[in-house]
């Protein structure tokens, strides 16, 4: 990135470099490269079927990337490839260091426990072992996103699809992660409990100084989240930037193409 | 005590395929109860056989018995604590069939006790084999469905996610609320389920002297706590495991320190706590132990005559 001279850019969080991944013939995506830094919000837009969630997962360790590395700025065991580590120490690095939010809260919540167990759950596997402090813990992040802490105890099934979303947003940040994964997290929701949720999602990311990687096709929320837009289209990056000024002066005709299109009312 | 079995006229043929399953079967068992002997909770898979009885009747107890079980074993099987409910009877009579066992009802006699539901109130000694029929061998299947993710857990020693259930239970009503099939981890390293005996016998585990044998036959897993383990159960650090305790006493023998059940006696709601280790009932009775309902004999002749007027 363009240094501001006299200051000294932070060392990335997160680099990514010559990501590739073929499903058989099939490109997934190809030849990604990109460095985050620690508080940054970085967007990934594109149509679907444009390699935005295969991106996600090679990034956030669920899908072995064909070739390329990611590089995690680990607190045991600093600057690696995380598909170099074993997979226990990976595993535990995703459990302490990262979250993931899910489009769907059902692929990302426990239904068959209680909401306040689901934002506890981190808690305990990382260790906690003292139930009066997790409760108070799980009280107080409730409180946060928003939601009556008298339904602690109710099933995640019997909360509305926002209230699941902000369920899921308080599991992914109660043990504090220094990066979190989002895929689409506003997408099944109507626009109403979209923008509430789009803007605690905004304030939780900048008080708690987090870095985050959101994957979305709508431009509204790369807007008000991201500082910085990567646009994908066939698998490929085909334009990045500061989100401002890809959005406000596109570049690449498929980036015009797609910011055009988006619907006025 | 023990009932010894006659000598058969055919008995050299009997001991081609004794105690029911053939060698290489029970070779391959024994070489799994080995290794799960090895590796203390760990859940080694074995190719579970088709037994004369169904799924939950006791599959995975019954082909362990027969694997470790020779002429000169003693057997006792119980079921609930009760050596006289219809599948401990009709196991026991299996194995006095297929094996020529001698069978005992005393917990102290016998060399290889099957148990479901419970392990004996009288400590067990050196030699002797417990041998527990179980339905689900994993303890956190009940939160984690892929047995991929589960073996993961087992294997990286991820055991957060069992706590979930611990709090769920504290959340609901204010204490671990659990009370059969409580979790335990065995060496400190492995989770393992006790299969569903009541957490009143889960300190019984902890450095027991004699071998204790796990088998789910449907789930096809084997696994073991040898002699003298180390097996604490779960809890969290403000709410402590605790067993379960009641007010009464037995009614037969008045034991105030054994695990009792409650035997509804009318429509009126009386009822009465009974040990629910029938062995160890009968033994304290005998010793001169009396309850407050005991000295009542059945008078089955009158029972029996009503009906027909």
């Amino acid at each position: 990135m363009n240094a501001i001279p006299g200051r000294i850019a932070p060392a990335p969080l997160l680099s990514v470099e010559g990501l590739t991944k073929w499903y058989g013939h099939v490109l997934g995506c190809r030849d990604v490269a990109f460095d985050l830094r620690p508080g940054e919000v970085l967007g990934i837009v594109g149509e679907s079927g444009s390699g935005k969630t295969t991106l996600l997962n090679c990034i956030s360790g669920k899908l072995t990337p064909t070739s390329g590395e990611v590089r995690f700025d680990t607190r045991r065991f600093g600057l690696t490839d995380i598909y170099g580590l074993s997979e226990p120490d990976r595993r535990r690095m995703q459990r302490e260091e990262w979250g993931f939010v899910h489009q769907n809260p059902r692929d990302g919540l426990r239904m068959r426990v209680s909401g306040g167990a689901n934002v506890a759950e981190p808690l305990m596997n990382l260790g906690g072992r003292h139930y009066g402090n997790m409760r108070q813990a799980t009280i107080d992040w409730l409180d946060r996103v928003e939601l009556d802490t008298r339904r602690i105890d109710d099933k995640p099934r019997n909360f509305s699809g926002g209230m699941q979303q902000r369920i899921q947003v308080a599991r992914n940040l109660i043990h504090g992660p220094r990066l979190v994964f989002m895929d689409e997290p506003t997408g099944g929701l109507d626009v109403s409990v979209q923008a509430r949720l789009l803007d605690l999602l905004r304030e939780l990311v900048r008080d708690l100084g987090l870095a985050v990687i959101i994957v979305t096709h709508d431009m509204a929320v790369a807007r008000l989240m991201a500082d910085r837009l990567m646009v994908m289209k066939g698998g490929e990056v085909v334009e990045t930037g500061l989100t401002d000024q890809v959005l406000d002066d596109p570049q690449h005709p498929y980036t015009q193409l797609l910011v055009s299109s988006v619907l006025q009312i | 005590m023990s009932t010894p079995v006659p000598a058969r006229a055919n008995a050299p043929e009997r001991y081609y395929n004794y105690a029911y399953l053939d060698e290489q079967t029970k070779r391959m068992i024994r070489r799994s109860i080995l290794k799960a002997l090895a590796i203390p909770g760990y859940q080694v898979p074995f190719g579970s056989r088709e037994m004369p009885v169904p799924y939950g009747w006791g599959t995975g107890g019954i082909q362990l018995t027969a694997a470790i079980i020779g002429p000169d074993d003693v057997y006792k099987c119980i079921d609930q604590g009760a050596d006289d409910t219809t599948n401990a009877v009709s196991i026991r009579r299996f194995f006095a069939n297929v094996a020529d066992v001698a069978t005992t009802e005393d917990t102290g006699e016998a060399t290889i006790i099957q148990t479901r539901h419970r392990i004996p109130e009288k400590p067990l000694k050196e030699g002797q084999v417990l041998v527990y029929q179980v339905p689900q061998p994993e303890p956190l299947r009940g939160l984690e469905a892929r047995e991929t993710e589960t073996r993961a857990m087992h294997a990286y020693e991820e055991y957060g996610l069992q706590y979930v259930s611990l709090y769920e239970n504290v959340s609901a009503y204010g204490r671990i609320a659990a009370t059969a099939g409580y979790p335990v981890m065995v060496e400190e390293r492995y989770l393992m389920s006790p299969s569903p005996i009541p957490k009143f016998d889960n300190p019984k585990m902890a450095q027991n002297e004699a071998v204790m044998l796990f088998g789910a036959g449907r789930e096809k897993r084997i696994y073991a706590v040898p002699p003298f383990t180390r097996v604490r159960s779960l809890d969290f650090e403000d709410y402590p495991f605790e067993t379960q305790t009641w007010e009464e006493t037995c009614a037969l023998c008045g034991a105030k320190d054994s695990y009792l059940d409650e035997v509804i006696l009318d429509d009126a709601g009386d009822k009465m706590f009974v040990c629910s280790d029938s062995h160890h009932c009968a033994e304290r009775r005998a010793s001169g132990h009396v309850g407050p309902m005991a000295g009542h004999t059945l008078d089955q002749d009158a029972a029996l005559k009503e009906p027909a007027q």
